[in-house]
């Protein structure tokens, strides 16, 4: 996931805004607004040189033709009528699902798991030990994957013969892929968000929680309807950049394909087949014009979680 | 309070975008330039004494060259006995399909610099789409009044072997070695066993189904292997590549030369004599390297499989010539690779690359001492294999089959632009993981080269 419009990485961990300090007094108002300024401009100048000014330049680019001259929709047309369009669609679609669903899920019930455990020490332990595997940079993770996963070098084997998968050939099925890859990702990624999550709980005043113990609430009811709901707004953030993300996998398939000596194809995902447009046909349009579908795609998504989860709500 | 805090997000929307339109704008102005760059059938000049358009040449620029970690001697070879220094990076080679070169081609000509001088390739394909009919990258070695490289030089190739170096009658590589498939065997098992080396696939067959039932366990050769059509399907004048002019392909997978060899692959791995695991995968050396009795192959199996990854002792492994069908009146084979030097058309030293990429491919201190594999240059070839009999690890006379197989490949197959192991690997390897027949995959087959080749512009026919 290295390449295309990035919106955000996976492991993007940039904390959600947190609740509103108290606003100053009138006359502070200035100095206040220029520290402010100073502190996001950093972010601003690197989100324009590497965020803005490259989808623009894309943008640009899936709208003309090689050789020069607006070309309307002719790239988007013919990149999508490419052969390997829908298959790579269906493919990010199924890892999509799989993934969000199973982050969704884990991350959750793990940050609450970890919250609700007594001794500070194993917290401590915990934390760190999800932290780690996000500590590898992206590719490097994948080829230790690449050992797990061959039954004839992998740690786990006896797991894997035991799924009736004796050969790396047989791991790697196009109908295990999703899963696979899911299985990577969740490894790779999970940890940031479980830590950030495990912060999100503790910012719930602890007087709240008691008051649902007096009312008689267990842990899986003080979980879901106390919890759970104060922490919508970090989910729905999670899911907003983890599908940004995930509709740009890459390394994962890249890795693999390379692995398996070109048994899976280099073009499962859509950003591979963006990559082979530019770097193999030599069509940069026809790449930018695959970039550019991802991007709309995950601003729309973008846009009804954060409409359906009021992420910008204020009160 | 609120008003201030109201305000602050429209009124940095507007810095933003005023900023983000400003970058674009320089953006585009700079880019515009760069694209036009590079490439180009442009780069095609009848002035130009060597028919192209060359970089200004600087005689005293040092030279970048490409190599795998294979050919990595034969640039450090060079050094040593020239003593002239020269710029060397590792790549993988274009191995597998992996495209490297040419990607790594495109960013150059995108950005307007970077590229090396000379490229090793183990994959063929680079003259289709470096031509000057293509990107115009690659220097054509006998063009113009004035050739890079002399005929006398280029003639002394073994015939043929610069065949895929050539687009529109310009050579555009020399050929660093050949891949001819021969039979490899293990003499030391054939003679215990009593059997008769085969001649014909259908010997090859008989004696496979007798290996099943008289010696389970071994094998007579391995499917698993990307470049398994070019051992089965280019040695039974599969018509699955053939390249009929720059952007023109003919493929019929379904054609009954293709049939027979799926056939005899299929029976051969129901019967367990085919294996069907990548020679340089994790398992193969592990599960099957001792169970070898023969294996259909190019001619560096010899030093790359069996000396190097198997370790099999001194005195077993002997080659028999290529396995044909019994109806051919001309015995044919495939080959799998056989790498080959490219030299940059951006290059400001032409000579100095030149005179490297001849040295690593002619001379006798690289190629006939230190190569790996059959040299392309004939002189350099003999000495090669003299040298290879010499060395007492073979169980017979090597010599003679390698060297008549060099002529024997099936001139029928050339390698498109696109990689035929990646295609073959992603449709047909992919399904037999499943269990699918090859016989029944080959339709996919077609269907995937078609399909590959009309996205690179060919105009496909069957």
């Amino acid at each position: 996931m290295t390449t295309g419009p990035v919106i955000a990485d996976r492991a993007g961990r940039v904390a959600p805004a947190t609740r509103p300090a108290p606003g100053p007094g009138p006359r502070r108002r200035i100095p206040v607004l220029a520290t402010g300024y100073l502190f996001v401009s950093g972010y601003v100048v690197l989100l324009a040189l590497f965020g803005v000014i490259p989808v623009i330049y894309s943008l640009y680019l899936a709208l003309t033709r090689p050789t020069g001259g607006f070309a309307g929709l002719g790239n988007f047309i013919q990149t999508a009528e490419d052969y390997r369009f829908v298959p790579a669609v269906e493919h990010v679609a199924a890892f999509l699902v799989l993934w969000l669903v199973s982050l969704t899920v884990f991350v959750v019930l793990l940050a609450l798991v970890v919250h609700r455990l007594a001794s500070r020490r194993g917290k401590a332990f915990i934390r760190f030990a999800y932290y780690i595997p996000g500590a590898l940079a992206g590719a490097s993770s994948v080829l230790l994957w690449l050992f797990v996963l061959n039954p004839s070098v992998s740690p786990v084997s006896a797991l894997l013969n035991w799924t009736g998968n004796t050969q790396f050939s047989s791991v790697i099925a196009p109908g295990h892929l999703p899963v696979v890859f899911m299985v990577i990702a969740f490894w790779t990624g999970a940890g940031g968000w479980i830590l950030i999550l495990y912060g999100a709980l503790n910012t719930i005043p602890g007087d709240l929680l008691e008051a649902a113990r007096v009312d008689g609430a267990g842990p899986l009811s003080t979980a879901w309807h106390v919890q759970l709901p104060l922490i919508g707004k970090w989910i729905t953030y999670m899911l907003i950049l983890s599908l940004a993300a995930g509709t740009q996998l890459f390394v994962e398939p890249q890795l693999v394909s390379q692995a398996s000596f070109g048994v899976v194809s280099n073009y499962y995902s859509l950003n591979q087949l963006a990559y082979q447009y530019a770097f193999t046909q030599n069509n940069f349009n026809g790449a930018a014009a695959i970039s550019i579908d991802l991007l709309i795609v995950a601003l729309v998504c973008a846009g009804i979680l954060i409409s359906r989860g009021r992420l910008f709500r204020t009160d | 309070m609120n008003e201030g805090r109201a305000a602050q997000p429209g009124r940095l929307r507007t810095y933003l975008l005023g900023g983000a339109v400003l970058a674009a704008a320089l953006t585009l102005a700079a880019c515009s330039g760069g694209q036009s760059i590079g490439g180009g059938s442009s780069s095609a000049n009848s002035g130009s004494p060597y028919g192209f358009t060359t970089a200004k040449q600087n005689p005293k620029s040092e030279i970048t060259v490409w190599v795998d970690s294979t050919r990595l001697p034969a640039a450090q070879a060079y050094q040593k006995a020239t003593g002239q220094k020269i710029r060397i990076v590792t790549y993988d080679g274009d191995a597998n399909g992996s495209n490297s070169f040419r990607t790594k081609m495109e960013l150059f000509n995108r950005a307007g610099s970077g590229w090396p001088d000379v490229v090793f390739t183990a994959d063929d394909n680079s003259a289709s789409w470096g031509s000057l009919s293509g990107t115009g990258d690659l220097a054509p070695l006998d063009k113009g009044t004035k050739n890079l490289v002399p005929a006398a030089t280029l003639s002394g190739f073994a015939a043929g072997s610069l065949g895929v170096c050539t687009v529109n009658g310009s050579v555009y590589c020399l050929r660093n070695d050949l891949a001819q498939n021969v039979l490899w065997y293990n003499k030391t098992l054939m003679d215990k066993w009593g059997y008769q080396v085969p001649t014909t696939w259908e010997q090859y067959q008989q004696l496979a189904a007798k290996v099943a039932t008289q010696h389970p366990g071994y094998i007579v050769g391995t499917a698993g292997d990307a470049w398994t059509p070019e051992i089965y399907m280019w040695g039974s004048e599969c018509p699955a590549s053939q390249v009929t002019g720059p952007k023109a392909i003919t493929v019929n997978t379904s054609s009954p030369d293709c049939v027979r060899a799926a056939k005899m692959l299929d029976s051969l791995i129901a019967s367990k004599t085919m294996s069907t695991q990548d020679i340089f995968g994790p398992q193969f050396a592990k599960q099957e390297g001792s169970k070898i009795l023969m294996m259909p192959g190019p001619d560096w199996y010899g030093g790359s499989v069996f000396q190097g990854l198997l370790k099999t002792p001194k005195g077993q492994i002997a080659v028999a010539p290529a396995l044909h069908w019994a109806n051919e009146s001309q015995p044919v084979t495939g080959a799998v690779g056989g790498g080959a030097w490219w030299v940059s058309a951006h290059s400001t030293n032409l000579a100095a690359a030149i005179k490297f990429a001849t040295w690593v491919t002619t001379s006798d201190a690289y190629q006939a001492d230190l190569a790996p594999g059959y040299p392309a240059y004939t002189a350099a070839a003999a000495k090669w294999i003299a040298k290879q009999q010499a060395s007492g690890y073979w169980a017979n006379n090597i010599a003679t089959p390698i060297t008549a197989a060099a002529s024997q490949v099936w001139t029928g197959w050339v390698p498109p632009e696109f990689s035929q192991e990646s295609v073959w690997a992603s449709t047909v390897s992919a399904g037999m993981a499943q269990g699918k027949s090859i016989e029944s995959l080959l339709p996919a087959w077609q269907s995937a080269i078609t399909n590959q080749a009309k996205v690179l512009g060919y105009t496909v026919s069957k």
